[in-house]
């Protein structure tokens, strides 16, 4: 089977900063792959590399075995689609929940954008009482589901989640995660998820990748981590550390 | 065991334009020389807890109190003069972000210098050799390299650590930590509750750590006060968190993903109940 999304030996050097050392990953179609490791190991960069976002300075990076050229064109932003962790700072402050909606689907010349906003707020959860409210009316769980709702209405095929929850409440946190695992499953979606949290990770994901320093530490199994069978000592303290003090 | 801090019938309300918000409604609780958690989903009135014991409260705000007892003091009768000697010295914060809270204009060491002598008649030599063992005692590991550095350039880990010890200074026997954690990394976190839980021990400090994060308030905590719509809706040993009785509780519990547990899918949420807020 063709990976969904195939990274290999990609680096990233922001000026003289090395913030990604040659890593490689694959996903396969459907699957969800987790990254997981301390601030500024390199998880973000690992998407933004992905979207076109960062500086790659050598490797290649395919979806659905396509090599991707250095300029991502249209259909590449309609497959892959991103979810970021403060959606406050994703959506427009001044545009409704309607015309976020809108933008996306004008870009791809998408129509029937009556049916499928609407389609879109009841997917999320939210209805549409919330078409016509602004962002700083929504609450933060709400807007995780707009941003969510964008992501989803150019049916794209991968989404690529940078700490999707880490703002928000663990209750919110909960309905979240739920929504995501309902439109994965409902929508056979791959998922790139970045976590600092071990446990969303491990309950979210079939796989996962630590990272320290821009580097893989080791991949692993969800169900390795949730047994706590890690090889590496890094992931071995991570996981340590994740059930809380110790005295 | 006398109390350290008594607070009742605490009580918080700010008046705006659009009308009166209960931000905490009716806080009752004693602190000894113990760790109290206060956990609660944001907006639930934990921060304006701690700040009205602190008597940092907004001015627009409203605050009262039955009672408000600091080691023999009436917080709610004294001066704005001895309130501040009073933050200054024997009651301390640590907020959630050492940016705020760190003056960015001046290294790190200065200021620790400045606050030494801001507390008592000592050279600067003196003092300067005292912030580098202020550092040191917080686990920095490079101590003079840290002392010559402003704010920006240290992370948030140490930046952190250079607020606990500028506080280690005044020595406080009341000290109120707010989500002083929430931002760094699992394992630098544990660092400094492991500081935190030291001075508690070592000098007999009474700590309030607020947080909204139950499963770590409780490995840490003696004992936890869970917060609700400005409300307390219950008071558990740490220990007995299992045992918690209070829905809303339990709720917070069951809705986080766990590793190792039983896989869960979909996760529980929680199922809000009006009488909650009551
Ligand atoms: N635009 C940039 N210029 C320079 N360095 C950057 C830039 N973006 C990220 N970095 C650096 O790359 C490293 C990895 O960052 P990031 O991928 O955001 O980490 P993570 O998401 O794991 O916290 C960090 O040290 C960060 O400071
Ligand atoms: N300056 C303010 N004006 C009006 N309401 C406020 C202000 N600051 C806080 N509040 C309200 O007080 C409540 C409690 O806030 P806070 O103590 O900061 O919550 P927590 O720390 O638990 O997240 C919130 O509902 C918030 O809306
Ligand atoms: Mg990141
Ligand atoms: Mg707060």
């Amino acid at each position: 089977m063709t990976n969904a999304l195939e990274l290999d030996r990609v680096e990233v050097v922001y000026d003289d900063f090395h913030a990604l050392k040659g890593v490689s990953l694959a996903v396969q179609p459907g699957e969800a792959f987790g990254l997981v490791g301390e601030s500024g190991s390199g998880k973000s960069t690992i998407l933004r590399a992905i979207a076109g976002l960062a500086p790659v300075a050598s490797g290649t990076i395919n979806i659905d075995g396509q090599s991707l050229s250095k300029r991502r064109d249209k259909a590449f932003y309609r497959s892959v689609q991103m979810v970021f962790q403060d959606p406050y700072g994703s959506l427009h402050p001044r545009q409704t929940v309607d015309r976020l909606l809108q933008e996306p689907l004008a870009i791809h010349g998408i129509d029937d954008q009556e049916r499928r906003i609407v389609r879109a707020l009841e997917e999320v959860g939210l209805g549409t009482g919330f078409r016509f409210r602004y962002p700083h009316q929504l609450s933060g769980g709400q807007r995780q589901r707009v941003a969510i709702a964008r992501a989803l209405i150019v049916e794209p095929s991968i989404l690529l989640l940078d700490e999707p929850t880490s703002a928000l409440d663990a209750s919110v946190q909960a309905e979240v995660l739920n929504l995501l695992e309902t439109v994965r499953k409902a929508r056979k979606l791959t998922f790139l998820l970045v976590s600092h949290d071990l446990a969303v990770v491990a309950h979210m994901c079939d796989r996962l990748m630590v990272m320290q320093h821009g580097e893989e530490v080791e991949q692993l199994l969800s169900t390795e981590l949730s047994a706590r069978k890690a090889r590496q000592p890094y992931t071995q303290k991570l996981i340590e550390a994740s059930t809380g003090f110790r005295r | 065991m006398s109390a350290l801090l008594t607070v009742e019938d605490l009580r918080v309300a700010f008046h705006t334009r659009t009308g009166t918000v209960d931000a905490v409604r009716g806080v009752s609780f004693e602190l000894g020389r113990e760790r109290l958690g206060i956990v609660g989903e944001s907006g639930s009135g934990k921060s304006q807890t701690g700040r009205a014991i602190m008597g940092l409260t907004p001015p627009h705000a409203e605050v009262t109190a039955r009672k408000l007892d600091f080691d023999g003091i009436d917080l709610t009768n004294i001066s704005a003069r001895a309130r501040r000697d009073l933050r200054g010295d024997r009651i301390a914060m640590i907020l959630q972000d050492p940016k705020y809270s760190l003056d960015p204009v001046m290294t790190i060491g200065r200021q620790i210098v400045e606050s030494i002598q801001a507390h008592e008649k000592i050279g600067k030599s003196e003092a300067s050799k005292r912030a580098l063992a202020m550092l040191e005692s917080v686990q920095i590991r490079d101590p003079a390299r840290v002392y010559d550095l402003y704010p920006h350039e240290v992370s948030g880990g140490m930046g952190q650590r250079a607020m606990i010890a500028m506080m280690l200074i005044a020595n406080p026997q009341l000290l109120i930590a707010d989500e002083p954690t929430s931002a760094l990394d699992v394992t630098v976190q544990l660092d400094v509750l492991r500081i935190l839980d030291q001075l508690v021990t070592e000098r007999g400090m009474g700590l309030i750590f607020i947080s909204h994060d139950l499963r770590l308030v409780s490995s840490f905590c003696d004992r936890v006060i869970v917060m609700y719509a400005g409300r307390i809706v219950e008071q558990l040993k740490a220990s007995e968190l299992n045992q918690a009785q209070h829905p809303y509780t339990r709720g917070l519990l069951d809705c986080m993903p766990r590793l190792g547990a039983a896989d869960r899918h979909p996760l529980p949420t929680l199922d809000r109940k009006p009488e909650w807020a009551l």
